[in-house]
């Protein structure tokens, strides 16, 4: 073989700078509508666009006095409490339910294993509002209508998907001989599970429950088809804000949403670096 | 021999196993392991060596048939109730634990106390010789201390009885029969019986106390190393074991213990290994290294044949010729003063007695 030539033709250079011109283009397209919100929310008058002063980068344009306001507002604390609560149950929920399933999925006796892995991963698909309407119908006639329960239950299930994926996927990788390993050993399928499987696939585990956690965290749609005035997540009072009182506040929210949003994706990613990959059976 | 007062640990009555609840890939197995023995499953890729032994685990169910274990049925007890070790072929260490977590885990589920844990995870790094590894990880080992952790972790508990699937398949070949070593006298030492796969003829050969020869799911032929090597009596156990040149015939005259069988070369006198009448097709088996160079005459059978090929293996020539038939009939001539020049092109008088020359059923057509 020859070697390579170390110099770069002009062609090739154009071409090199076209592509990252477009990449940027693209990065900007997206990202900009989110950067813009963090800059105004810090906007001292009460308006949507960008004052002379914050322009002019003077100090006295900015101020924390929409975030001090979302602290104290009674109905954002309320909200939030909301959204923690039910986040976290939904969670919770999601990830146990979908832990079990991709157990069940990936053992070699799963009958029907395609259509079922299907059923379960539909949520993820179907039109959100179809499922909310669905939802919604269906937790009335039981009673549960407005109620914590029935949000928790939906976005349990709009969570489980993520997590049977994410954890499918980690345990595609699992030597099976662990597990018959540790019975041979003595051990009963529940311990094989805790002190065996869980360790291995915790990482897997992690990231579906954060992503479980972040679906939950900014859904709108069930909770405007379930939840009265006493289950208004953070989504939910935004939505309302948007309509009747156009404050900066909700930029405020915005912002702390976003910064939220990265640092989910962040933890995710790191876990992913720090050895979701499945267990190494032999060097 | 006194059969009547070996005690056996593990038996296969009729046992046979589907997958997919068409093809049986392990059919009929009738096996005896006796204590105290270390048996070798061996056959070629796919034979049904895994399948037995995990049966004999209890992580497949056998389709038909039982299997017992010290006289009793084990068709009802779970896996972790067998009190079996079990070494896998890739080792299945627990790679989030360190070597001594690794060893105290069957401890731990038993119950017991941490210094006895301790204890015996110090004797058991001891007899495999690995004294000092127990705050490393399994990724920070090599391949045969790995699996010299497998087989600790195996027999920690102290298990009667052990299993081990081919383990020493990926280690290269010194360390390969250091191993094998290695096993026979811990085996040994503590007295276990041992169920050991392998596809390795070589392997099962030097470690073994019977062996089991599989083939499609089958058991060919189930005996001590020399008698498999000595006394096949099936075209396939002639074939796996060794190297054997096979002639094909058709049996004319049978005799007492002797017969002779028709080749495309003329007759040859063989010892038959089961009565064969008179057309009967036969394949008889001659080990390479029992055909002479001879001027002497004296041999049942003698030919005249062309050297078609020689290779220098060192410790011994190997040529190749063209007879009764056999294109590739191999004779091995050891590396000694005097083996006299051999040469590519040269008519040579050859020959092997009667008892050197097995007649076996012709297992061609039953394929
Ligand atoms: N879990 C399984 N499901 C379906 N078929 C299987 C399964 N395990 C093994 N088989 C089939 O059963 C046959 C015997 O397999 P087995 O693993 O027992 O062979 P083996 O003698 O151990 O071979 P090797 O030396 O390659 O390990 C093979 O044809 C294999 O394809
Ligand atoms: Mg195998």
């Amino acid at each position: 073989m020859t070697a390579r030539p170390t110099s770069l033709t002009l062609g090739d250079r154009l071409r090199g700078g076209f592509h990252l011109a477009a990449c940027a283009a693209v990065f900007v397209f997206l990202i900009a509508p989110m950067l813009v919100v963090v800059p105004l929310s810090f906007n001292a008058e009460p308006f949507f666009t960008f004052t002379e002063g914050m322009l002019s980068l003077d100090p006295d344009a900015y101020s924390l006095r929409w975030y001090r306001n979302v602290i104290q507002d009674g109905e954002w604390r309320h909200a939030l409490a909301n959204s923690l609560l039910i986040g976290l149950a939904a969670t919770a929920l999601a990830t146990a339910l979908g832990v079990l399933a991709a157990l069940g999925l990936t053992s070699s006796s799963m009958p029907c294993r395609t259509l079922v892995t299907g059923l379960l991963i539909s949520p993820m698909v179907t039109p959100i509002i179809i499922s909310a309407a669905g939802m919604f119908f269906f937790y009335s006639s039981l009673g549960l209508g407005q109620t914590h329960v029935s949000l928790i239950l939906a976005h349990a299930v709009l969570g489980t998907p993520f997590v049977v994926i994410s954890v499918t996927a980690t345990l595609a990788g699992f030597d099976r001989n662990l597990a018959r390993a540790a019975a041979s050993l003595g051990a009963g399928p529940w311990v094989v599970f805790r002190r065996i499987q869980l360790p291995l696939i915790a990482p897997g585990v992690i990231s579906g429950a954060l992503f479980a956690f972040a679906v939950s965290f900014d859904e709108v749609v069930t909770v405007l088809f379930l939840g009265g005035l006493a289950q208004r997540t953070v989504p939910r009072q935004m939505w309302t804000g948007v309509r009747e009182q156009i404050s900066p506040e909700i930029l405020a929210v915005a912002t702390f949403l976003v910064g939220f949003a990265l640092l989910l994706l962040g933890a995710v990613e790191w876990l992913r670096r720090r050895g979701g990959g499945p267990a190494q059976g032999n060097t | 021999m006194a059969d009547t007062d070996v005690e056996l640990h593990v038996e296969f009555r009729g046992v046979s196993k589907s997958y997919d609840g068409q093809t049986l890939v392990v059919r009929d197995l009738d096996l005896d392991v006796r204590k105290g023995e270390l048996f070798t499953l061996l056959g070629p890729s796919g034979s049904g060596k895994t399948t037995s032994l995990m049966m004999l685990a209890g992580f497949e169910a056998p389709t038909a048939g039982d299997i017992l274990i010290d006289g009793s049925s084990v068709r009802e007890t779970p896996p972790r109730k067998r009190g079996i070790g079990v070494v896998f072929q890739n080792y299945a260490l627990f790679p989030h634990m360190t070597v001594g977590r690794n060893l105290s885990f069957p401890l731990e589920i038993r119950g017991v106390s941490e210094e006895r844990q301790a204890e015996k995870v110090r004797r058991a790094l001891e007899v495999v010789r690995l004294e000092g590894l127990q705050n490393r990880r399994p990724d920070e080992l090599s391949g045969g201390q790995q699996q010299r952790v497998a087989i600790a972790r195996a027999l920690v508990s102290e298990p009667r009885l052990v299993l081990m699937d081919e383990p020493l398949g990926a280690l290269d070949r010194r360390l390969r029969e250091e191993m094998q070593l290695e096993i026979r006298r811990i085996q040994h030492d503590l007295g276990v019986t041992v169920v050991y796969v392998t596809h390795d003829q070589q392997e099962a050969m030097a470690m073994s106390s019977r062996v089991a020869v599989f083939h499609r799911g089958r058991i060919q032929q189930v005996a001590d190393p020399e008698t498999l090597y000595e006394e096949p009596e099936r075209e396939f156990v002639a074939r796996f074991i060794g190297d054997n040149n096979i002639l094909r015939g058709q049996v004319t005259a049978v005799s007492g213990g002797t017969c002779v069988a028709e080749t495309p070369g003329g007759p040859v006198k063989a010892v038959p290994v089961r009565p064969f009448r008179p057309g009967e097709p036969t394949a008889l088996a001659i080990r390479p290294e029992r055909v002479v160079l001879s001027s002497r005459r004296g041999l049942a059978n003698e030919f005249e044949a062309r050297i078609e090929e020689v290779l220098f293996i060192g410790d011994h020539l190997r040529m190749r010729l063209d007879l009764c038939g056999n294109r590739n009939f191999i004779v091995k001539i050891p590396n000694t003063v005097g083996h006299g020049a051999v040469l590519k092109g040269d008519r040579v008088r050859l020959g092997w007695a009667q008892m050197d020359c097995r007649a076996l059923p012709d297992e061609r057509a039953a394929v």
